[in-house]
């Protein structure tokens, strides 16, 4: 993780980039980063897929949720520089406009957005909870979804259309 | 953010020896290890965490369940909280352990955050937070705004006039209530503090959460094998339903024989300095009937040393109704 010292730093230990190759919906990316880029930051800044949104950048709105490794986390609150060997997968991985995941498909049709901002969040936790131990009721999609905050408030149009591909799967 | 040198140590001999070399492990070190990073990016990004090393710990074998000989379950520092609390061991055996831990956060929170992270966890107190405000525990010596100001949120419970920060835990209280032993690799070997042991009261030493010292780095958790016929319960009442710190919180433990309490072991959430056990509580419910007149005087033992600041008073009732209701329904489920 060490890398010939560049200017920029008072602290000789400290260097301003370190290479590092992240792996996000299949593709390796060989970068440069700072230390403190963000899973978030590198996902948008540095390899441009801009389809995860930044929202709060401390953990409290779930805008920003990816999968490592088939799990879903907060990328705001993850430094880039630990997942080296990860598989790392955004909206842009999950299907494309002539081939929808079916939860997109399922967002569509239940018109689970208003402005949309959340929407990635939104879908990248639906699909991992598919996956999660998750009782039948919407009582329990609501719970595992109180990660993602919406503001407009499309909270019961994002429930059905988690049902629906529950349902249908 | 302020920038450091991101380090991936070898094993934990080396992640030890090179958090040795930090001035403190408490508020302000200047060597931090990191593995979910739930709290301490969150921190940092505030500049409230500054530290000029951060050692990745993730890969480093720490991250199993495993059975122990004597019963117990030994559980591994990095285990995320979310494989913690569906693991069939805890589920079974530390049903409390499994609700606190799915009370709290949310479902990604819980893949990131760790069992020995949650245990470093953070207070969410608004001053500390705030780097522009005073706060003693963040800046000893600055003064706590907190009691004079915003403190709807903050403890009741092991207050000082220096600091009254809440310990946000749920995994804590219900450790607390289990008796969870935390095992510590340090520059001077190996040792097991007691959950009771390792969070430290604010006194006038806020800066001071727990008795780690530079280079400690916590390896696992070990839980004493179940008791018998236990009967568990984790209850926790916040502003919303879901991802919201507790204003108040019950973990119970209790064993029934005949009808009488024989053993019990109770602790609070949102309203302690630290995960606060209630040997008071415990002592008012040994040899008691079962019922809901002598939980709610254990419940009133329990907040009975209870300080109210100027916007919290209510958390006192609010905790003894929480503990008295989480009592009767571990002892009727």
């Amino acid at each position: 993780m060490r890398d010939d010292p560049q200017s920029g730093s008072s602290n000789p230990n400290i260097v301003a980039t370190v290479p590092i190759t992240l792996r996000i919906n299949g593709e390796d990316f060989e970068l440069r980063l700072d230390s403190r880029t963000t899973l978030l930051d590198c996902i948008r800044e540095t390899v441009a897929l801009t389809g995860t949104k930044k929202g709060r950048d401390h953990g409290q709105c779930g805008a920003c949720t990816v999968h490592v490794n088939g799990r879903r986390v907060n990328s705001c609150l993850s430094l880039a520089l630990m997942h080296d060997g990860d598989e790392i997968t955004t909206i842009e991985g999950l299907g494309t406009p002539d081939a929808l995941h079916a939860m997109q498909a399922a967002f569509v049709a239940c018109d689970g957005y208003q402005c949309g901002y959340c929407t990635s969040g939104q879908i990248m936790s639906g699909v991992a909870l598919l996956k999660e131990p998750c009782g039948p009721d919407d009582a329990a999609v609501k719970e595992l979804m109180s990660g993602n905050i919406c503001r407009c408030g499309a909270y019961a149009n994002i429930v059905a259309a988690i049902q629906q591909v529950r349902q249908d799967s | 953010m302020h920038i450091f040198e991101f380090i991936r140590p070898a094993d934990s001999a080396t992640a030890v020896a090179t958090a040795a070399q930090a001035k403190t492990a408490q508020q302000g070190a200047d060597v931090r290890f990191v593995a979910g990073g739930t709290t301490l990016l969150d921190l940092m990004k505030l500049n409230v965490e500054t530290p000029a090393r951060v050692l990745d710990i993730n890969r480093l074998p720490l991250d199993k369940i495993e059975a122990i000989p004597d019963g117990g379950l030994k559980i591994g520092a990095t285990v995320r909280n979310s494989d913690l609390a569906h693991h069939p061991a805890v589920q079974r055996d530390y049903p409390v352990l499994s609700q606190a831990i799915l009370a709290g956060a949310s479902a990604q929170l819980r893949n990131m955050a760790t069992t020995a992270g949650n245990l470093l966890q953070r207070t969410r107190c608004m001053y500390f937070r705030d780097t522009a405000m005073p706060c003693n525990k963040r800046e000893p010596g600055t003064g706590c705004p907190a009691i004079t100001g915003s403190n709807r949120m903050l403890a009741v419970l092991g207050t000082s006039e220096h600091c009254i920060a809440t310990n946000p835990s749920d995994m804590c209280v219900a450790m607390a209530a289990l008796e969870a032993t935390i095992h510590v690799q340090g520059p001077n070997g190996s040792r097991a503090i007691p959950i009771g042991d390792f969070h430290l009261l604010p006194g006038s030493t806020p800066d001071r959460e727990t008795v780690l010292e530079p280079g400690d780095l916590i390896t696992h958790v070990t839980l004493p094998a179940p008791v018998a016929l236990s009967k568990q319960f984790y209850l926790k009442l916040r502003d919303r339903a879901s991802y919201e710190f507790a204003l108040a919180s019950a973990a119970v433990v209790i064993t029934l024989s005949g009808g009488k309490v024989t053993r019990a072991r109770i602790a609070l959430g949102g309203v302690g300095t630290k995960p606060w056990r209630s040997l008071e509580a415990e002592a008012a419910l040994v040899g008691q009937d079962a019922n809901a007149a002598n939980f709610r005087k254990a419940a009133e033992a329990a907040m009975r040393d209870a300080k109210p600041q100027s916007e919290n008073g209510f958390k006192i009732k609010l905790a003894t109704l929480c503990l008295a209701r989480a009592l009767q329904i571990a002892t009727t489920s």
